[in-house]
């Protein structure tokens, strides 16, 4: 045991003196994430924040043929702009971007619509721009409005009850709370951490592996009277403890990001206080043996530090796979799920973020089904260890 | 005392140790002489327990590298080939991680190195880091680390590899001070003046067989040469890349 500890004494001291290690290791991985993430989801919420308060702007061409429906658009708030199109004037304008929306009243309106027949109206706009489009259903609805109160007007006067005309009333109820909303744009935010816990891990992961053997150091040391065990033990326990601090450095600076970002505009709380940071931790924490164990283990098996690194980049995707898997299924919070590491603490993550109750056995079942397999890393880490071969 | 008996080893089609026995007993410096790619360090692998040998055993003061792994390495210093350092650790914490892994005390450390740093001139270079030592420097520190729980038995391979005429006369007025102490030194080498300049007991091994296990003065009888060079030569016969 005392062996164990001197060893992770060594492997800790080390690391720390390794600046650029420790650059990569404790800014890089925890505050590249939080920063990167804080920047987007600021600049996604002014955007829709702007999006909504704007009045739509519709360039309408031949308004004199529909002084009803230009009154009517007005009312609602439109902005309109009068200009006299024809239909292939309003296309290119479309197009070229001098327009976002164009909206054409032929001459034969008037016509068509005292007759009572349908009068065509010619709404153009480029349904590949997203803007536009959101525009264009802003568009599409208040024509519909109109047609559908001057259709029940036309009914009232010919003495038949509009409602007649509305055979289905359709309630729409949207659940969707404020924080559920938030849990959309905050999705991946689990991935960021979990990458945070293994960047801070990856230096010392090879350095004390493919490191070591690099070094020529390695032989030394395996001819000393210590067990195999411990030595992986004390050099995975120091891969740990800075995947720990890179963890807490992580989630700090996330609960500094949302302290400053503008949720509750839209009507969305990110429940992210430092109480919930305290709580990811306590979350996460199981998962930091895992990644140490996993990344000491794959590196254990690479003769020198650029192949260790190039295999090591990989690990750092690993738990993406079942993130994204979860999120292409949208998969929820199920007891079966939380076997699966990575995948576990990424629900319950979101799972606290909704402010949905989180059982307390999941919570086991996820802790335990990552501490197993970090056990059985361990073990088979160690077992590599004693082999001949791990001399190279 | 360190003693082999019969080992054999094969890394796949290649039989790089060929039923070799050697002793090397207390008070004497016994080196292994062969080209490179011999087998000498397959051999000394061997000796001190990171190669599993196919047959034979190998003793350390009477115990099995194999059955009793821990109390024969504690009695073993080993300098491997390769004398990697720890670059960012001072000379100091080198020795002194070696020193608690063989389960030493802090008191016990303290003085001990001391000791070593006395011996083997290290006190210019104690606290800097590792980084930026001299290939001297290497050796000296790597030697110290070998010898920090004070082992009865001494295996160094290849130790002059590398170093200055001035370093490797400081290393061999070293290994007679061990020597002088009473403990078994065991050394690989293919330079043969290095091996005559030093060595109470010479084992020639080539493609991994033992071809003579002598003293010096009996090899040069039993070869009827004046020079022990000669004498060499005559044992080893065709095996080439001695110098």
């Amino acid at each position: 045991m005392s062996a164990l500890f001197t060893v992770f004494r060594k492997e800790f001291l080390e690391n720390l003196r390794d600046r650029r290690a420790l650059l990569s290791a404790l800014l890089f991985g925890p505050l590249f994430g939080p920063l990167l993430f804080g920047f987007m989801v600021s600049r996604m919420l002014n955007q829709s924040v702007a999006e909504s308060d704007e009045p739509l702007r519709v360039t309408v061409s031949g308004s004199d043929h529909a002084p009803g429906l230009t009154r009517y658009l007005q009312a609602q708030g439109a902005q309109l702009k009068m200009a006299t199109l024809t239909e292939g004037e309003g296309r290119a304008a479309v197009r070229n971007g001098s327009a976002q929306i164009v909206l054409i009243i032929p001459p034969e309106y008037g016509a068509r619509f005292t007759a009572g027949t349908p009068a065509p109206v010619l709404l153009v706009a480029d349904s590949t721009d997203s803007q536009a489009r959101k525009s264009a259903d802003r568009a599409r609805i208040l024509l519909g409005g109109y047609a559908s109160g001057i259709a029940q007007l036309r009914l009232q006067i010919r003495g038949v009850n509009p409602l007649l005309a509305v055979p289905v009333a359709v309630n729409e109820v949207d659940v969707a709370t404020p924080t559920g909303r938030a849990v959309v744009v905050l999705g991946f935010m689990t991935y960021f951490v979990l990458f945070a816990v293994l960047m801070g891990g990856l230096y010392l992961a090879i350095d004390t592996t493919a490191g070591e053997r690099e070094r020529g150091s390695l032989e030394a040391l395996l001819s000393l009277p210590v067990a195999r065990s411990s030595l992986v033990g004390g050099k995975i326990l120091a891969t740990c403890a800075y995947m720990c601090i890179s963890l807490a450095l992580s989630l700090w600076a996330f609960v500094c990001v949302f302290y400053f970002i503008p949720l509750e505009r839209l009507g969305m709380s990110a429940n992210l206080g430092v109480r919930t940071g305290l709580i990811f931790f306590a979350i996460c924490l199981p998962f930091v043996p895992l990644g140490a164990a996993l990344m000491t283990f794959v590196a254990s098996f690479t003769r020198s530090y650029r192949e260790a690194q190039t295999y090591l980049t990989t690990v750092l995707l690993v738990p993406t796979l079942p993130i994204a898997f979860a999120s292409i299924y949208s998969l929820k919070t199920r007891n079966s799920l939380m076997f699966i590491p990575s995948l576990s603490q990424h629900l319950l993550m979101t799972s606290v973020l909704k402010d949905e109750p989180v059982a307390a056995l999941d919570v086991c079942v996820s802790a335990a089904a990552s501490l197993g397999l970090a056990l059985l890393l361990m073990v088979l880490t160690a077992r590599h260890w004693r082999r001949e071969t791990m001399l190279g | 005392m360190i003693e082999a008996a019969n080992l054999s080893k094969r890394f796949g089609a290649v039989e790089a140790v060929k039923d070799v026995s050697l002793v090397a007993r207390d008070g004497e410096i016994t080196g292994i002489l062969g080209a490179n790619g011999a087998g000498k360090s397959t051999c000394l692998r061997m000796l001190y327990g990171v190669l599993t040998p196919d047959n034979g055993t190998a003793r350390v003061d009477g115990m099995d590298i194999r059955g009793e792994t821990s109390k024969a390495r504690a009695r073993l210093g080993v300098l491997p080939h390769a004398t990697g350092l720890y670059g960012n650790l001072t000379a100091r914490e080198n020795i002194h991680y070696f020193g608690s892994l063989h389960g030493i005390s802090e008191e016990r450390l303290i003085s001990r190195t001391a000791e070593l740093a006395r011996v083997l001139d290290l006190d210019g270079f104690m606290d800097r880091r590792a980084k930026g030592f001299s290939q001297g420097q290497r050796i000296k520190t790597a030697l110290a680390r070998a010898l920090v729980h004070d082992p009865g038995n001494i295996v160094l391979d290849e130790p002059t590899n590398g170093l200055d005429v001035m370093a490797i006369r400081s290393l061999r007025e070293l290994l007679r001070a061990l020597r002088a102490e009473g403990r078994c030194v065991l050394f690989s080498s293919h330079v043969m003046q290095e091996v005559a300049a030093l060595c109470d007991r010479v084992v020639i091994i080539g493609h991994g067989r033992v071809l003579a296990d002598a003293t010096l003065e009996s090899l040069r009888e039993r070869s009827g040469k004046n020079s022990l060079e000669e004498a060499f030569l005559q044992v080893l016969g065709g095996t080439e890349g001695v110098s």
